[in-house]
């Protein structure tokens, strides 16, 4: 018998005993050591660790088993559960009995459920991979990224096919509730966007006509401008942020609650009753809103143009007409339309790629915003080199 | 046994009223839940009784009468002393809400993070213990999304319970769960109260559950938009107060089995 102080000089808080706080001792009984458990328990207080009890505690004699004496043990919590588990590990490792006799009536129980081996095999960390597997897995990835894409376009135009021939039902009602929130519900932001563009465009047409004296081309600049490139190009990448975000979330959102699976299980293609209406009803409401644009815009530019260049309205609306042309105008309301479209389409498709948790709806928002506006800039690239080629 | 200021009654509801807008809820209110035991609050879909619950958890402010935690009103709290309520009650959630973006062990740690003053080591030993007493021992680095349900239900227990709170609220607890799952948690619900002597308010409709776990039931009838009945589940049986609460407890004998009966074995 040879009481050990728990923690010796080295923890010295465990070993002072404050009349409430948890704390325990170590003495040698026979071929045992027993633990005298006492005060509260509490996992905020300080509670003692069994290694450094039994650090402290060694004997030169190995013992056979480990008792436990709960008198003066108070209340306790799972700071007490932790105290035990650690005792128990050590004793399966050092060969000693484990005898839960003197712990109050039911921690032992608690202490075969923390045992219990889980049902599954426990997963294996991912094993960190190399530089070259980590470009050939990106690079399937993209294949895979490719494919699926084209698949989701060939299943919408399935989609447009069977509506064509009136196969699938569209979904009306939320085609007009797409068309409103992407034109009524558009307007303000786009307004706003639009002006300041075409202000921003003569303010640059001020700068630098001034220069040649040729002050009255500036409408000549606003009007090509936003007509040709800025109002589809600005309409567009407000849109891919405020509709094809949404179209993402949504759809994300939905794919998450198990609402598409819902129906798919019915036969409904979720192509046709969800990624149509959007689209379709994105499409239509591009065009408007890129003539509105170009008017905004164009608005914008003539404030700056009476203010800064001191142009006359007259003037500067005799400039646009004589260098302007409709077909600039219809480059740009076509333009607008594939923008609708390609924001329509990408928010859909990466609403419907969506993993399974809440960080993948937004994964798919950011994605769809990102892709859509590279998409559009990319576009434009390309139908302006067109135009170009085929001298419109 | 376990650490608790509290006194006997832990929760205490007086006169309570419950309305969505001008739309009465539930009406009438007036009961106590003891220290220590495992009280149900039972009644068909639709009768209040997650609304109940999200009252007694301070979610929603009743629009009359008053809930009385421990004898603070929650309603009146002010902050600290809200902070200090909720320090000592875990709760599970009928779609047990673990945080998508952060692990198991996280979604166990973050509670532990927020309440006390622990030291990372300490954290990680308690969420190792918290996962190990549902079973979970190893799958702390896994996303809920990569459980099954009743491995969800499980991990949203051991985060209920990372704190040791004094009251633990159990929302549907057997909701999407197979009997023998749902069994092994009524046995851990159990195995809770008896080492550590927690208050556990459990709201459900699982008549196995109901019998096997409760000390007291709280039937709420949805017609009369009021508690009806409270007592022992068993002593409601034999001698109801009122037709619903004899349907509602008999239900499963009319269909074909005993209350319990499937589950009953493994008692």
């Amino acid at each position: 018998m040879t009481p050990e102080k728990a923690g010796g000089a080295t923890n010295p808080e465990t070993t002072t005993r404050t009349g409430t706080e948890g704390s325990a001792t170590l003495r040698r009984d026979a071929d045992a050591l027993v633990v005298e458990l006492s005060g509260d328990w509490a996992l905020e207080g300080a509670t003692p660790r069994f290694a450094r009890l039994v650090v402290n505690g060694a004997d030169e004699r190995s013992p056979d088993a480990l008792d436990f004496e709960a008198t003066e043990l108070g209340a306790w919590d799972s700071s007490l559960l932790i105290f035990l588990v650690q005792a128990r590990s050590y004793c399966e490792t050092h060969d000693l009995e484990f005898r839960e006799a003197g712990l109050p009536g039911g921690i032992g129980d608690l202490l075969e459920l923390a045992r219990a081996v889980p049902g599954r095999a426990i997963q294996d960390p991912p094993v960190a991979a190399s530089f070259l597997a980590r470009i050939g897995s990106r690079g399937l990835a993209a294949g895979h990224a490719v494919l699926d894409s084209i698949t989701f376009l060939g299943e919408v135009t399935g989609g447009v096919a069977r509506m064509l021939r009136s196969r699938c039902r569209m979904r009306w009602q939320s085609f007009w509730v797409v068309v409103q929130s992407n034109s009524s519900g558009a307007l303000p932001i786009v307004t706003l966007i639009a002006f300041l563009t075409g202000m921003i465009i003569a303010f640059l047409g001020a700068a630098v006509l001034r220069r040649f004296g040729a002050g009255y081309f500036v409408s000549y600049l606003v009007g090509y401008g936003m007509l040709r490139e800025m109002a589809a190009l600005m309409t567009g990448i407000i849109m891919a942020g405020r509709t094809g975000a949404a179209f993402a979330a949504e759809l994300g959102s939905m794919k998450i609650s198990e609402e598409i699976d819902a129906l798919r299980t019915l036969g409904i293609s979720p192509i046709d009753h969800l990624v149509l209406p959007r689209v379709l009803g994105l499409l239509v409401a591009m065009p408007f809103l890129t003539i509105y644009a170009a008017f905004v815009g164009i608005l914008g530019g003539m404030v700056v143009a009476i203010t800064v260049l001191d142009l006359g309205v007259t003037q500067f609306v005799n400039g646009l007409l004589t260098a302007v042309t409709i077909s600039d105008g219809l480059l740009g309301v076509f333009k607008g339309t594939v923008f609708g479209l390609i924001i329509g389409l990408v928010g859909c498709m990466k609403g419907l790629q969506t993993g399974t948790d809440a960080s993948a709806v937004g994964r798919a928002a950011t994605s769809a915003v990102v892709l859509g506006i590279t998409l559009i800039i990319g576009a434009n690239a390309v139908i302006d080199w067109l135009s170009v080629l085929l001298d419109l | 046994m376990t650490i608790s200021e509290m006194g006997e009654i832990p929760i205490e509801v007086r006169d309570l009223t419950l309305r969505y807008g001008s739309v009465t809820v539930l009406q009438e209110l007036n009961f106590q839940v003891r220290r220590g035991e495992i009280f149900v609050i039972m009644g068909g879909s639709g009768s209040g009784k997650s609304t109940l619950l999200k009252h007694l958890i301070g979610l929603n402010v009743p629009a009359e009468g008053a809930i009385l935690f421990d004898g603070e009103e929650i309603g009146a709290a002010d902050a600290t002393l809200r902070k200090g309520i909720l320090r000592r009650i875990g709760v599970l959630y009928q779609n047990n809400a673990l945080w998508s973006g952060l692990t198991l062990a996280e979604n166990v740690a973050l509670p532990l993070e927020e309440y006390t003053s622990l030291s990372r080591e300490s954290i990680d030993e308690v969420v190792a213990l918290k996962l190990a007493l549902v079973g979970l021992r190893g799958f702390g680095a896994l996303y809920p999304s990569e459980l099954s349900g009743g491995m969800r239900k499980r991990a949203a227990l051991a985060r209920a319970t990372a704190i040791d709170p004094e009251v633990l609220f159990l929302d549907e607890p057997s909701a999407g769960l197979d009997p023998i799952t749902a069994s092994r948690l009524d046995d851990l619900v159990l195995q809770l109260r008896a080492s550590f002597s927690t208050t556990i308010v459990v709201v459900t409709h699982d008549l196995d559950s109901i019998f096997r776990i409760a000390d007291r039931a709280l039937f709420l009838d949805i017609t009369e938009k009021t508690m009806t009945a409270l007592g022992p589940p068993v002593a409601l049986r034999d001698d109801p107060p009122s037709e619903e609460v004899r349907l509602f407890l008999t239900r499963n004998r009319e269909t074909g089995g005993a209350p319990g009966a499937v589950r009953g074995d493994e008692r």
